[in-house]
């Protein structure tokens, strides 16, 4: 999959409150969680975590391993590193933008200054 | 439900003058560009449902366009546009940026976000115009 595809998975699978909560969850334990632990602090039914879980797996968010009838969920993080790296070319873009609108700015309210500063001294 | 990025300046100007850098056509040419290299075009017509076009080049000599049109305009105050990208001929889905400017006892505080950039995902976003010092990252997820 090349990454502007990935990049939409991830961000379509992180626009869910329940799904972002799941991620949280599990980014606090490098162990990973057992559907039920997961499971048992969400207002909604287990078989409405399994589909959440389900979109996760699929944007290759989270790993799952079967042990016996428990299944253990973790964190994948690669997907989320590379989301997080996109956000940050945003912010590449922007923020030497915004310092220049400052000095810009601050540069006019000089001259504003100075112009009243005269008018005030007539 | 946006993935939005948020940064934040504190400004030694009022708000007024802060907000006609934002959005007048001269203001926009000022501070618009790449460290390096011209700002070609920059139009700006700062009524609600009215656009703005920017158009720069960088030194590798790759232009590059934002425009959008402008959805809420409250002078001295705050601005919200449309902002959509096009880069080498490649166009971007198109996000929304808003600016909203907070009076300071030192002038201004202005909050610039950038929301719904999941819509612009599809975007060139390795070309040169995103290169520069890495800043502390501010993004955010919304809810």
């Amino acid at each position: 999959m090349v990454l502007t595809d990935r990049l939409d998975r991830t961000f379509a699978a992180l626009s869910d409150p329940t799904r972002r909560a799941i991620l949280a969850r599990l980014e606090r334990d490098d162990e990973g969680a057992t559907v039920s632990a997961l499971a048992a602090p969400l207002p909604i039914k287990l078989p409405a975590v399994m589909k959440h879980l389900d979109v996760l797996d699929e944007a290759g968010l989270i790993i799952r391993a079967k042990s016996g009838r428990t299944v253990t969920v973790r964190l994948a993080s690669r997907p989320m590193r590379e989301a997080m790296d996109w956000l940050k070319r945003y912010e590449r873009f922007w923020s030497p933008r915004l310092d220049r609108l400052a000095a810009y700015a601050e540069a006019m309210e000089e001259k504003a200054r100075q112009v009243e500063s005269k008018k005030e001294g007539r | 439900m946006t993935t939005s990025l948020t940064l934040v300046r504190r400004i030694k100007a009022r708000p007024a003058i802060v907000f006609d850098a934002l959005v007048t056509a001269e203001g926009i040419a000022q501070w618009w560009g790449p460290d390096a290299g011209p700002v070609l075009v920059a139009e700006s017509d700062p009524r609600v449902g009215g656009r703005f076009r920017v158009r720069f080049r960088l030194l590798d000599g790759s232009e590059h366009e934002s425009t959008g049109e402008y959805l809420e305009v409250a002078p001295a105050e705050r601005v919200r546009m449309s902002w959509r990208w096009t880069t080498g001929g490649a166009d971007a889905g198109e996000s929304e940026v808003e600016m909203v400017l907070r009076p300071i006892p030192e002038g201004t505080e202005l909050t610039f976000t950038h929301r719904r950039l999941e819509d612009a995902a599809s975007v060139q976003s390795h070309t040169g115009g995103w290169n520069g010092a890495l800043d502390k990252l501010a993004a955010v997820f919304e809810k």
